[in-house]
């Protein structure tokens, strides 16, 4: 579809409910996902609750879109990449979120974590290699 | 240098509406390129003909307007942020029923991959959020 490959990167900095933001930004990642670019979502701040796992959103009647995240892996959109220092000021831990996963068809299919658990610092380095930043 | 667009906020609610015509303005004027402006989340409201600011403010939606013919400009709102927000045209307002529309002049409603591809054809997109 595009002639070029760039590397983009979703930053995800907002919880899940209160705004639409975390919704609509996975929206574009969804539709962004037919473009075949080398796609990365980074959670950060507030962004890393987008991940917990049991969100029910019954009471405050909102749609509970939690259960998108799991067909990423579907959309070959695999590289997850989660902050622990926010994860931690925030008292959670990787044990908290959703267990996400893709099959790697470069090697056999193989089901592997699509979360990856970075320092603040190893994000800052991964955010220096990408040419392209949609912030939400 | 080739720039694309992105507004993510409402007119008059937050600055981010204000400071993204402010430096697609500016950067016309400089001799750059804006392939395209995309409006999304509340930023669709920035494409409504129906805003009527008080008289002694900017009316940013016809500036957006003005700045759009002046430089022939490619003014997109997200059709699925439009449609949660009421901003329609007349393909929007015959496929979904409605009796009324209210792009503003200058902009057009079309898909999220309007905005994936400005990511890929620019050579920098610059995002105007909160």
């Amino acid at each position: 579809m595009s002639e070029q490959i760039k590397k983009f990167m979703y930053i995800n900095r907002r919880a899940p409910y209160g705004t639409i933001y975390a919704w609509e930004s996975l929206e574009v990642v969804l539709i962004g996902a037919a473009f075949d670019q080398d796609v990365s979502l980074a959670f950060m701040d507030d962004g890393v609750f987008q991940l917990v796992k049991g969100q029910d959103t019954a009471d405050v009647e909102m749609k509970n879109f939690s259960p998108t995240y799991k067909a990423l892996g579907d959309y070959d959109v695999t590289k997850l990449y989660v902050e622990k220092e926010s994860l931690e000021e925030r008292g959670l831990t990787l044990e908290d979120l959703m267990p996400l996963t893709y099959e790697d068809e470069d090697d056999d299919w193989a089901e592997k974590d699509s979360i990856r658990l970075v320092s603040r610092a190893e994000m800052a380095d991964i955010m220096d290699e990408q040419d392209v930043f949609f912030s939400f | 240098m080739k720039f694309a667009i992105q507004v993510n906020e409402g007119p008059y609610q937050h600055q981010a509406a204000d400071s993204a015509y402010q430096f697609t303005k500016a950067a016309l004027e400089a001799g750059h390129e804006i392939m395209r402006i995309f409006f999304y989340h509340d930023g669709v409201n920035n494409g409504t003909n129906l805003t009527t600011p008080p008289q002694d403010d900017r009316n940013i939606v016809n500036r957006w307007s003005e700045l759009g013919k002046q430089y022939d400009l490619d003014m997109v709102v997200c059709v699925a942020a439009a449609q949660r927000r009421g901003i329609v045209d007349e393909g929007e307002m015959q496929r979904n029923g409605k009796d009324a529309q209210n792009i503003a002049d200058g902009f057009r409603i079309s898909g999220l991959g309007q905005l994936i591809e400005a990511g890929i054809q620019s050579e920098r997109l610059v995002v105007f959020g909160d």
